[in-house]
């Protein structure tokens, strides 16, 4: 297991938003998160990078109990997140961005050829001396998740990736993360039920900071008690 | 080192130069006199420059260190009777006092506008703190502290490691223009390499630079550290400029000058800084001789009209201005 | 004995002065979020409005109680109506903004009052206990800081506006679309904390005595009471006034009034790092 929660709970001001959540993630699996708002995911993620520290509960990442480390250790330990709103330094350029990111694992030397070749992998040549704060969203979700990657992290949280993307760069997310399957830990927060059925392996559903269900793709569409919980009155096939 | 190597960068080293070297054969004495403590003051300017400008952090007490470098350099002076360790204890003591201000405040976490207020009362301690020194009992071996008279008769600049060879007036500009000079460039260099990049991302958005990875409070502690070094060396040039340091250096009225440098010169950049305290410098002078408007009512306008009407400073206006003219003169 | 009623007077003496120079400024930081720098001047003005009008011959009382809050109020409306107004969410720009009033109001008081102290005689004598004395005017300070502390508890806890400032000062989104003129309960607010300053002004001008450049000396200490002090206005100045005030108080008493100063400050360091958001930011939550 390169990551593991146990018991993970979160409460503000005695609501609970996270409830006892007990999460194993193999090296090189895919995982889809799947939930309503409000269901606890993003706080999940938050404090799988440290932003929170949780109420009760450990998290463990690769063997190391990593439960109230600040962000940048949990990062160190290779652990990438791309946030829900695309997190960037709006005054710096495109390569400024995956240039800072390669600094830290690879050092100075080396940046340079990472900045390249991720600007390359991510055909971003052509806004690599663009203000980031001047891009489209779609383009934003696009630098933030190759500053992710090309900091080489083992273990990558995307949060809705798919949000505000045109289906030409919903097919190229597609791809890339074909690419990285199996070579990182992926876990993927989305509302898009056709783009989950694309890529999902095994997906858990979180209902009211709890994990409701756990199973394959086709398991969950199945499942009447997620149909209940997540989707109300309307069928999984409405968003398909 | 890009930068070191960029033909912008050669041309200012080498324009810069050239301006300090002729400046005392043109200019008369009392103007290279005048622009010394300018020159002093710009490096002041840049280290709030760094710090604030491309920190992020809201140093409003940088001027602590200043006067801290001022009176250590006295206090050293006058017992080494030998400028150059003086000069030396002048940068490193006011890094450690901002190395020990800081770990309180970047690692508690402390929230940049309460910094903000924080690193302002400390001057004003400091000040109250060296006001009521007066007397016989406040010394540091052969140094008077002076309470609110200050230190009189610090000793000038000498030759490194030549307490016989003390600077002259021309001596004391070259000194002081040429660490301007040394300074900025430094800072330009800086800012390009990890530590200065990092520095930045860190001002753009704290919360990203952690989650890349980067131990944010180090970078500031850093930055910080090293923005204090730089306002200690000023302040011991100073000292030594006017053979004077005295507790106003600590005065709210001070800090807010140099906040007004910045604010007008413009955040972000270094050279904007520089501009906007020669510009200060020269208005209040030029008060001060015709007395046509107490200098505290123009300081109070200039920063009212800098915040509210020129938010980011005179810098990126120029910088407008002059690609605006570059773009007609290549269209035409 | 009979020293340690002079010290317990002194240590409420020190609270209570530290509580008057600051709970203006925390009461425009708590309820809208603006760090004023021109405080030391808003009590300036105030000191300078009580001496001048009792020197015009109006009563000492109305000229304490009266003149100076209503003249340093109506001055704070101006300044929120033409400066605070423009920039509100940018706090950083309010400071910068509000110091370079600060510097306009030095100047402006410099030029037109002269650059002299002025004073007026504190009233009241002074007051035996046992061999000591200690001036009947101190006794007043701190009734004037207890009175002050229960007008503005019972104003913010149990009258309409002190509900609507309340709400507009937690959810200023949320008033408005209940109907609340926000901007006209900032103005009030603004008003409020200044009144304050410049009744704490007139308070202390037969101490201290005043120039156009006293409010560096108050300055200090009050960004750091309320800072310790925290998010709650009243409740939050009027702890750390007492915490930070008794320590400087009693170490001055042992030692000298510069360490007493030292203290006072290396405490305040302790309780930030501590408590980062100050006293009330961890406990009495929610406490006015």
């Amino acid at each position: 297991m390169i990551l593991q929660t146990q018991g993970l709970c979160k409460t503000f001001g005695g609501v609970a938003a996270i409830a006892g959540i007990d999460f194993n993630l193999k090296q090189g699996e895919l995982r889809c998160l799947i939930g309503a708002n409000g269901a606890g995911k993003s706080t999940f993620f938050k404090m799988l990078t440290g932003q929170i520290t949780p109420t009760s509960g450990r998290i463990v990442i690769k063997g190391q109990d990593v439960t109230g480390w600040p962000s940048f250790k949990i990062a160190r330990l290779g652990v990438g997140i791309k946030t829900q709103v695309p997190s960037l330094f709006d005054g710096l350029t495109v390569s400024e961005h995956l240039h800072l990111s390669a600094l830290r694992k690879v050092g100075a030397r080396r940046a340079e050829e990472a900045t390249c070749d991720m600007l390359a992998e991510m055909e971003l040549e052509a806004l690599a001396d663009a203000s980031v704060g001047t891009l489209a969203h779609g383009q934003r979700q696009w630098v933030e998740l190759g500053m992710v990657l090309v900091g080489d992290p083992d273990i990558v949280l995307l949060d809705e990736p798919a949000a505000g993307m045109t289906q030409a760069e919903l097919q190229t997310t597609i791809s890339l993360l074909d690419k990285m399957r199996g070579r990182r830990t992926i876990i993927i927060v989305e509302h898009d039920m056709n783009f989950i059925r694309q890529i999902a392996e095994t997906v858990t559903v979180f209902h009211r900071g709890r994990v409701l269900v756990e199973d394959t793709m086709d398991g969950i569409s199945r499942n009447a008690e997620v149909r209940e919980a997540y989707l109300g009155q309307k069928g999984l096939k409405d968003h398909g | 080192m890009r930068e070191l190597k960029s033909p912008a960068f050669i041309a200012t080293a080498i324009i810069g130069l050239i301006v300090i070297l002729l400046a005392p054969h043109v200019l008369e004495l009392n103007t290279v006199f005048n622009l010394t403590v300018y020159a002093i003051m710009a490096i002041l300017a840049l280290s709030l420059g760094l710090v604030w400008g491309m920190g992020g952090i809201l140093s409003f007490g940088q001027t602590a260190f200043f006067g801290l470098g001022g009176y250590v350099y006295a206090v050293a002076a006058l017992n080494f009777g030998d400028s150059t360790p003086a000069l030396l204890v002048a940068i490193v003591i006011p890094i450690i006092f901002a190395a020990i201000v800081g770990y309180f405040a970047f690692f508690g976490r402390v929230s940049d506008v309460y910094f903000g207020v924080i690193s302002l009362t400390m001057s004003l301690i400091l000040f109250n703190l060296i006001n009521s020194t007066s007397g016989s009992g406040y010394r540091i071996g052969n140094a008077p502290l002076g309470g609110y008279n200050g230190i009189p008769s610090v000793p000038p600049l000498n030759l490194p490691f030549d307490p016989a060879n003390a600077l002259d007036f021309e001596g004391m500009f070259l000194a002081a223009a040429l660490i301007l000079l040394a300074v900025y460039l430094g800072l330009r260099v800086f800012m390009k390499s990890s530590f200065g990049r990092i520095a930045v991302s860190v001002r753009e958005n704290e919360l990203r630079a952690e989650l890349l990875g980067y131990d944010v409070r180090l970078y500031k502690l850093g930055t910080f550290c090293i923005g204090a070094g730089i306002a200690g060396l000023a302040g011991a040039l100073y000292a030594s400029w006017g053979s004077f340091i005295g507790p106003s250096a600590f005065s709210l009225s001070f800090a807010a000058q140099t906040i007004i440098w910045v604010l007008l010169g413009g955040l972000g950049t270094l050279i904007g800084p520089i501009i906007g305290c020669f510009i200060v410098q020269f208005v209040t002078m030029w008060l001060g001789e015709t007395k046509f408007i107490n200098p505290n009512i123009a300081l109070g306008l200039l920063f009212l009209v800098s915040v509210m009407v020129l938010p980011k400073g005179l810098a990126p206006v120029a910088q407008r201005v002059v690609s605006t003219l570059q773009r007609r003169g290549t269209a035409s | 004995m009979d020293a340690t009623i002079l010290l317990l007077v002194q240590i409420l003496y020190g609270a209570a002065s530290l509580f008057l120079i600051s709970i203006g400024l925390a009461v425009i930081f708590g309820m809208m979020g603006v760090i004023n720098f021109a405080h030391g001047e808003f009590l300036m003005i105030g000191g300078f409005a009580f001496v001048l009008s009792q020197r015009a011959g109006v009563n000492f009382w109305v000229a304490m109680f009266v003149v100076a809050p209503l003249v340093v109020a109506i001055f704070g409306v101006i300044i929120e109506r033409t400066i605070i107004r423009w920039l509100y969410g940018r706090v950083v720009d309010t400071i910068l903004a509000t110091w370079g009033l600060s510097l306009l109001l030095i100047g402006i008081a410099s030029t037109t009052l002269g650059y002299y102290q002025e004073g007026v005689a504190p009233p009241f004598g002074s007051v035996q206990i046992g061999n000591y004395s200690e001036g009947g005017y101190t006794f007043f300070v701190i009734g004037v800081a207890f009175f002050i502390l229960a007008l503005l508890y019972g104003l913010l806890r149990f009258t309409q506006f002190g509900l609507i400032a309340r709400g507009t000062m937690q959810n200023p989104a949320m008033a408005a679309a209940l109907g609340v003129n926000v901007s006209y309960v900032y103005s009030i607010t603004f008003a409020l904390g200044a009144a304050v300053s410049g009744l704490a002004g007139a308070v202390l001008a037969p101490i201290a005595g005043v120039m156009p450049v006293i409010g560096a000396t108050y300055i200090a200490k009050s960004f750091i009471t309320v800072i310790t002090g925290g998010a709650s206005p009243v409740a939050g100045t009027a702890l750390a006034a007492g915490i930070l005030g008794s320590t400087g108080q009693i170490t001055a008493f042992l030692t000298t009034a510069v360490i007493g100063e030292v203290v006072l400050l290396a405490t305040a360091i302790v309780i930030l790092r501590l408590l980062p958001a100050g006293i009330t930011g961890r406990f009495f939550k929610g406490a006015i």
